[in-house]
């Protein structure tokens, strides 16, 4: 889960992390107002989680009322790479003679946190990493004891930080360290640090992951989630409520399936048969008849999607409650709005064979007929 | 002959008195696992799936002899179910259970460097030797012995591609679900290094998927060490950057990492061959064994 800039600044402010004074607006009028109370210049940011903000037009500087109009008129409302934009933070603007990088994040080769420095702040840092990977210094972290005070210290050092800031930018490592480890992080990032000709430190953008299996104990951040989920695509929102594993993609066979690697597999079939997967969706183990029909639901009502297949290969997903589901699903159509091809495997599939009505879907025995089958009645349905 | 579980194997099910735990310990015993305690706290002294239930792993260890232990415990309380079965000095922990959270593992990864104890998992559906005995829950009646051992990130593709090889009359030695979490316990290459020694595994099969470098890991150490040969299979080749495929673990970084077209050339350029599809992949090993 991530957390939205102004959520994540919020969060970074109250740990004693540095940060530009700010106000969030949500209107021309809200811009304005929190621009004059902020004092000009200011940055006007749009509040959405994709990266390139800033390329795409998302965030702008502004030296007074007129350009701080043009730039809240062009901004809220806008389409950013597919997300609307419903919020932007207004920002008091920080006069830089650097910018750092700062981060946290798991590595999962090594199976353990580690802090990154680097002094090439403000551009996209895995183009850093891929280009110039010395640029950045790296300190493992043992989860077991944190970070001790040097690790900060030496990656800081390690990275040519200017030493008139090191004790700065170290201390701001240490407490996003903290935090990190305190709020169950993912990632979190601080890019750019702000170095200012009084050589102050200052946050200017922050990001903050969170682990998704670990909200059960973070009550404060899984209430911003729901803030944070707010602008994505309208079929995710609704597999969030679901409580499935989806993904919208582009294509018009859509895909329902148990266990990921399954579901992943599938789609990479129906690419295989020349078709397009439409989505990605899990309906996880052990899934009941009521489960299965939200999920023909989910996929139904995406308008993209020309025919759905349906992979069950059961292990303790069982086949007669799947057959359940889907009859249920199914029955309450006059006409089926888009054919389903099924394939039933494993766990009481006979069973599910016995419930399930033959009227309306179309079985198929193997994972591969049933895919190519299903990218067929994709291609007449198009047509 | 098979690889870390026999019909000698002596377990322990911690959260036997669950409804997950409890189905499974029947499901394991009626395959023909030697289930011998549970393993749940406040409910020693009583009675789960027909063994007795201890308080500690420890003490399940002390009475019963038990060497292994499976983990059914909900995740907010499994990065310390799994703690204390590494300390209760086991030869095998398997932890089935989804959703733990990253830095309860990465606390477990720790551990795991400083105790004999090996740790199948999490998330992920056991293992199983064909006709002997397994470990979680996958369903026994798709699996048939025989001489190619599996390793897999996923459960549900495992029994895909169990049976495809099964239906063309081809067993398995053992098949391990390693799970599909960033962090795991074993991984390709420990799975990889154990068929390589078994005397009985001809063939390997390896399906991986998006995410991480571990199945790059593998290519390279089958380039080096492996003389059995290897089919694999990589789910996810139309997974776009940026999103979580279901597993924790399954997400290709914005960088370009963990992508299916790296680990395809990494294990075409060792020599495995990597199938479309679970066809495929049962097409080269049977190729192997002719």
């Amino acid at each position: 889960m991530k957390l939205h800039e102004y959520q994540a600044k919020q969060v970074f402010a109250d740990a004693g992390i540095p940060t530009p004074e700010s106000q969030l607006a949500s209107d021309v009028d809200g811009v304005l107002t929190a621009a004059e109370e902020i004092g000009y210049p200011v940055a006007v940011k749009a509040q959405v989680q994709v990266g390139g903000r800033g390329k795409a037009g998302g965030i702008e500087l502004v030296e007074n009322e007129e350009e701080a109009r043009e730039a809240a008129e062009s901004i809220i409302g806008m389409d950013l790479k597919g997300y609307h934009v419903g919020q932007v933070l207004v920002e008091g603007a920080v006069d830089f003679v650097d910018e750092l990088y700062v981060g946290i994040t798991m590595d999962r080769g090594e199976g353990k946190p580690v802090a990154m420095v680097s002094t090439k702040g403000g551009v996209n840092i895995e183009e850093v990493a891929e280009e110039d990977p010395e640029a950045i210094a790296r300190e493992h972290i043992d989860p077991s004891f944190g970070m001790h005070p040097y690790q900060a210290r030496k990656a800081v050092y390690d990275a040519g930080v200017d030493k008139a800031v090191a004790r700065d930018v170290s201390s701001v490592l240490t407490t996003l360290y903290q935090l990190w480890d305190d709020r169950d992080g993912s990632d979190a990032e601080i890019n750019p640090l702000m170095v200012t000709g009084d050589d102050e430190v200052i946050a200017a953008d922050a990001v903050m992951n969170i682990d998704e299996d670990a909200l059960f104990r973070q009550p404060e951040l899984a209430e911003m989630e729901a803030e944070a989920a707010s602008g994505g695509d309208e079929l995710e929102q609704k597999a969030d409520e679901y409580d499935f594993d989806y993904v919208r993609l582009e294509g018009n066979t859509g895909i329902i399936g148990n266990g990921a690697g399954l579901v992943m597999t599938t789609l990479d079939l129906v690419d295989h048969y020349g078709g397009e997967p439409a989505n990605f969706l899990d309906v996880g183990g052990g899934a009941k008849a009521d489960r299965i029909a939200n999920a023909l639901d989910m996929v139904f009502s995406d308008d993209n999607v020309d025919s759905v297949v349906f992979n069950i290969f059961g292990g303790i997903t069982r086949g007669d409650e799947v057959a359940k589901g889907i009859n249920e699903a199914l029955e309450q159509f006059d006409e089926i709005p888009k054919p389903v091809v099924v394939r039933l495997a494993g766990t009481n599939w006979e069973e599910g064979m016995e419930i399930l009505n033959e009227d309306l879907v179309t079985v198929e025995q193997t994972l591969e007929d049933a895919v190519q089958r299903a990218v067929e009645y994709a291609e007449e349905g198009q047509a | 002959m098979s690889v870390l579980v026999d019909d000698d194997t002596r377990v322990v099910v911690q959260g036997i008195t669950g409804g997950e735990g409890k189905f499974h310990a029947e499901q394991m015993m009626e395959y023909g696992t030697n289930v011998v305690a549970g393993a749940v706290p406040g409910k020693g002294g009583q009675e789960a799936a027909g063994v007795p239930v201890y308080d500690t792993v420890h003490e399940a260890v002390e009475e019963e002899d038990a060497d292994t232990s499976v983990i059914f415990v909900p995740p907010a309380f499994a990065g310390d179910a799994i703690f204390e079965s590494l300390d209760s000095d086991l030869e095998l922990a398997v932890a089935i259970t989804e959703g733990i959270p990253t830095q309860d593992m990465a606390r477990v990864n720790k551990r795991l460097t400083e105790t004999d104890t090996r740790l199948i998992g999490p998330n992920c559906p056991g293992l199983i030797t064909p006709g002997e005995a397994k470990l979680g829950i996958l369903p026994g009646n798709i699996f048939a012995d025989g001489n190619v051992g599996l390793v897999s990130r996923s459960g549900t593709l495992t029994y895909q591609v169990v049976d495809n090889l099964t239906n063309r009359g081809i067993g398995q030695t053992t098949a391990i679900g390693i799970g599909g979490d960033p962090i795991i316990g074993t991984d390709f290459v420990d799975a990889l290094e154990l068929f390589e020694n078994d005397d009985e595994t001809e063939a390997i099969v390896m399906c991986g998927e998006i995410g991480g470098e571990d199945e790059e890991e593998a290519a390279a150490f089958i380039d080096e060490n492996v003389d059995t040969p290897v089919a694999g299979f990589i789910a996810g080749r139309t997974a776009p950057p940026g999103k979580r495929m279901g597993h924790a673990g399954a997400i290709v970084s914005g960088s370009g990492t963990g992508t299916a077209e790296s680990k395809i050339s990494a294990l075409n350029d060792a020599g495995v061959p990597v199938g479309d599809t679970p066809e495929e992949v049962a097409d080269h090993i049977e190729e192997f064994l002719a």
